[in-house]
């Protein structure tokens, strides 16, 4: 009954909205835990990419990730999608810190204009999402990540499980929005029994490189919590099931009316890009720059007291203890050759990043950025000229994210449990398939000394003197398979990654070739003497075309 | 058509600062709120339907305080935020009072009147946040006071979002002819609701003195 009174149209719209404020809401909660500043820029003309008018940007990992938990389902009363930020110490000791979950309960409002209100609303409430997700005590945390601690995340789906995060937790609502089908709630449970050091008290250590986004590849304690794996699905004794939502690259093109003002014409619209995001970008940029910068927050004017130590607190079950440094005998661990105070520069690898990539890394998208902290301060400096490497050395930061979350620090396996072949690596596609997990892996076994340039960095310099430097830079690039976003097209029957590795290396121009060029340059003047002849016996001609164009 | 009689709905917020820490307080609170009260840019094209423009966002870090927040991507807004604070805190020092005042966010629509009479602003939400200057002895106390004021803006933030989520009033999406009486559409990147700021300074008797701006962002702009 209640499926008839919406219509199917506005059944489908409702839907798709839900499925991508889901999202949109894990890409907020998760990008507001990298320890890094957000900055995306407003544009006046609609992008069509850009749901809720927000501009939030995609990194492909959350997304999948959050895509897998859902299982093509919706947030259900009864099956709710949640959120879980915990902390990891380079010990291996692991804390829930919160959890964020999108609910859906029985209340109805049945005359709310889904095209409209409901959208409108969606989009208010992923602003104050934006805005809880700084003042929550895992902001400031995950702000100083990187020496002692990483932050990970983890998405599940089903019921909300609040038993790990100690007694006491604290609940901060975000807000509700309701639609036909059910009240959208979300909010977040925090834990505020907390119990850790502050960064004063260690040593400077080199920086955990290697998990800054990361989540449970097995849980670390089993048995200490109730909490259910990560691909939960929910039980059969549900009887309303959502028919699983057509999973397509969709964009929504919104478009409304004022006229008259109970109408509202609202159009959701695959839209084709003329330039399309490079996935390339957006998976790199992050856990490099969690890199650069949560070390260089460790200094910074946020400072922090700690509570104090209460591990007397049986509920915590996790044992907190921390050692200075790192422990060199666990072999996910990276030891870089850290300079004094630094970040150590990401160790260069065989250049694999095409010239067109390290331009498009370093400048802003059309209208769209996605950028960590904007230096404001001379504290930067050291930051920016490492992230130069950070920001830009992204070409072989895309294995560094296989690896970091399958195979880096701090996952309980032995390392001769890891391979390629028993793990379901994301974007596997992209993996170099000749590359040995443990030998190649500079994130195992580091390079002993920086003294190649990277590789981006040499491009770079050398933009500017010709535009033949794509040759080897071409060569190296080792993407197997470039399966762009966005890029599944009715109308046209070329794939986007077909077209892209057709044209990235156009051939020269034959105008720009030396020999065909001297070639046709020597007809020229040898043909100059007859063409002059024509000309003279046609002197008169011409003076009299010339009196008439005065 | 007849004015309807409006309620504006008043939310009032109170924070106990140190001197340096007037700016950035004020900033969080009045960006927190303008966040939600700004939409993109409208295109209105044929048939009365109209599209929106993207708003971006960005983490600003205090200085003085131990908080962060978010605020969206318009330059000519947050300029003209700092401009209405800055006159603020200038006038909380200089009036010699004890440090007390407060600040006043007020969204608006306007009501065009026929001649000779002049357009009416109604307002729709007024947002006041109460400031209390404190004094501090030593760097002990300033040090605890960044963090407890810091604490305080969480609270603010958190039931700044809870207004929100009511879901109450807001006007009605305007038709093109109407828009410039709901939104400030002098901005190239964002558009938020009509708004304007003011200020009281109560001084050492107890007294208010008023200060009214109108229409900031249009003075800031016309540099």
């Amino acid at each position: 009954a209640m499926d008839t009174d919406l219509s199917s149209q506005d059944r489908k719209d409702l839907d798709k909205f839900i499925k991508f404020f889901a999202l949109k809401t894990v890409q907020v909660i998760v990008q507001a835990r990298l320890g890094e500043k957000i900055c995306t820029r407003s544009s006046s003309s609609p992008t069509g990419s850009d749901w809720f008018n927000l501009a939030i940007k995609d990194i492909p990992e959350v997304t999948h990730e959050a895509k897998k938990a859902l299982a093509g389902q919706l947030p259900a009363v009864g099956r709710s999608m949640c959120v879980e930020i915990s902390l990891k110490t380079s010990e291996g000791d692991s804390m829930e810190l919160e959890i964020w979950c999108l609910e859906m309960n029985e209340k109805c409002d049945k005359e709310i204009k889904v095209s409209y209100t409901v959208y409108n609303r969606l989009s208010l409430l992923l602003k104050s999402l934006l805005a809880i997700t700084r003042v929550t005590p895992a902001y400031r945390q995950s702000r100083k990540q990187g020496h002692e601690y990483v932050i990970l995340y983890r998405i599940y789906f089903g019921e909300v499980q609040l038993s790990g995060l100690g007694e006491g937790f604290q609940t901060v609502r975000v807000g509700t929005v309701g639609t036909p089908v059910g009240t959208i709630t979300l909010s977040c449970a925090y834990r505020i029994n907390l119990a850790f050091m502050s960064t004063r008290q260690f040593e400077r250590t080199p920086p955990i490189m290697g998990i800054i986004i990361d989540h449970f590849v097995d849980r670390p304690y089993p048995s200490s919590s109730p909490m259910h794996p990560c691909n939960y699905r929910a039980g059969e004794d549900n009887g309303a099931v959502y028919p699983s939502v057509e999973d397509s690259q969709e964009v929504c093109t919104t478009s409304f009316s004022t006229s008259p003002p109970s109408q509202c014409v609202f159009t959701v619209t695959k839209a084709h890009f003329q330039t399309p995001p490079p996935v390339v970008t957006d998976t790199l940029k992050v856990p490099v720059m969690g890199l650069a910068f949560s070390h260089q927050l460790s200094s910074s004017r946020l400072s922090y007291q700690p509570a104090a130590l209460g591990v007397g607190s049986a509920d915590m079950g996790y044992p907190i203890l921390f050692a200075g440094g790192l422990n060199a005998a666990h072999p996910h661990q990276l030891i870089g050759p850290g300079k004094e105070g630094g970040v150590p520069p990401i160790p260069s690898q065989p250049a694999h990043g095409t010239q067109a990539d390290q331009e498009r890394i370093c400048t802003p998208l059309d209208g769209v950025h996605y950028s960590a902290a904007t230096p404001s301060s001379s504290e930067d400096t050291e930051t920016v000229s490492n992230s130069s490497e950070g920001k830009c050395g992204s070409p072989h930061d895309l294995l560094e994210t296989i690896f970091i979350r399958k195979v880096g620090a701090f996952v309980n396996k032995p390392i001769n449990q890891v391979t390629m072949a028993n793990l379901d690596i994301p974007f596997a596609m992209f993996a170099p398939k000749n590359v040995e997990l443990e030998d190649n892996d500079p994130m195992v076994n580091p390079p002993d000394s920086p003294e190649t340039e990277s590789p981006l960095q040499g491009s770079l310099h050398s933009e500017g003197s010709s535009g033949s430097s794509t040759g080897n830079t071409h060569d190296d690039f080792v993407m197997i398979d470039f399966k762009p976003a966005f890029s599944k097209d009715d109308i046209l029957p070329m794939d986007l990654g077909t077209f892209y590795r057709e044209f990235q290396n156009p051939p020269q121009l034959s105008s720009l070739s030396i020999d065909i060029g001297a070639q046709s340059m020597a007809e020229d003047l040898d043909s100059l003497p007859e063409k002059l002849a024509v000309h003279e016996k046609n002197v008169k001609e011409f003076d009299a075309f010339v009196e008439t164009l005065q | 058509g007849a004015a309807p009689a409006m309620n504006c709905r008043a939310e009032v917020l109170e924070v106990s600062v140190e001197g340096r820490q007037v700016e950035e307080a004020m900033l969080a609170v009045l960006h927190t709120v303008l966040l939600h009260r700004s939409t993109g840019k409208f295109h209105y094209k044929k048939e009365g339907t109209y599209s929106i423009g993207t708003v971006g966002t960005q983490d600003v870090d205090c200085d003085f305080i131990d908080f962060a927040y978010v605020r969206v991507s318009s330059e000519e807004l947050d300029r003209a935020l700092r401009k209405a604070v800055g006159e603020f805190k200038d006038a909380l020092r200089n009036s010699g009072s004890d440090g007390m005042g407060q600040i006043s966010l007020e969204f608006y629509q306007k009501k065009k009147s026929r001649w000779p009479f002049s357009d009416e602003c109604i307002p729709w939400e007024l947002w006041t946040i109460k400031v209390n200057v404190v004094n501090l002895a030593n760097e002990q106390e300033r040090q605890i006071c960044r963090e407890k004021v810091g604490e305080k803006l969480c609270e603010k933030i958190i039931n700044i979002v809870e207004v929100m989520n009511r879901h109450e009033y807001l006007p009605k999406m305007p038709t093109q002819s109407e828009v410039d009486n709901v939104f400030d559409t002098s901005l190239k990147d964002v558009q938020p609701y009509l708004y304007k700021i003011s200020y009281q300074i109560t001084d050492s008797l107890g007294t208010s003195v008023t200060t009214t701006m109108r229409r900031l962002i249009k003075d800031t702009l016309a540099l």
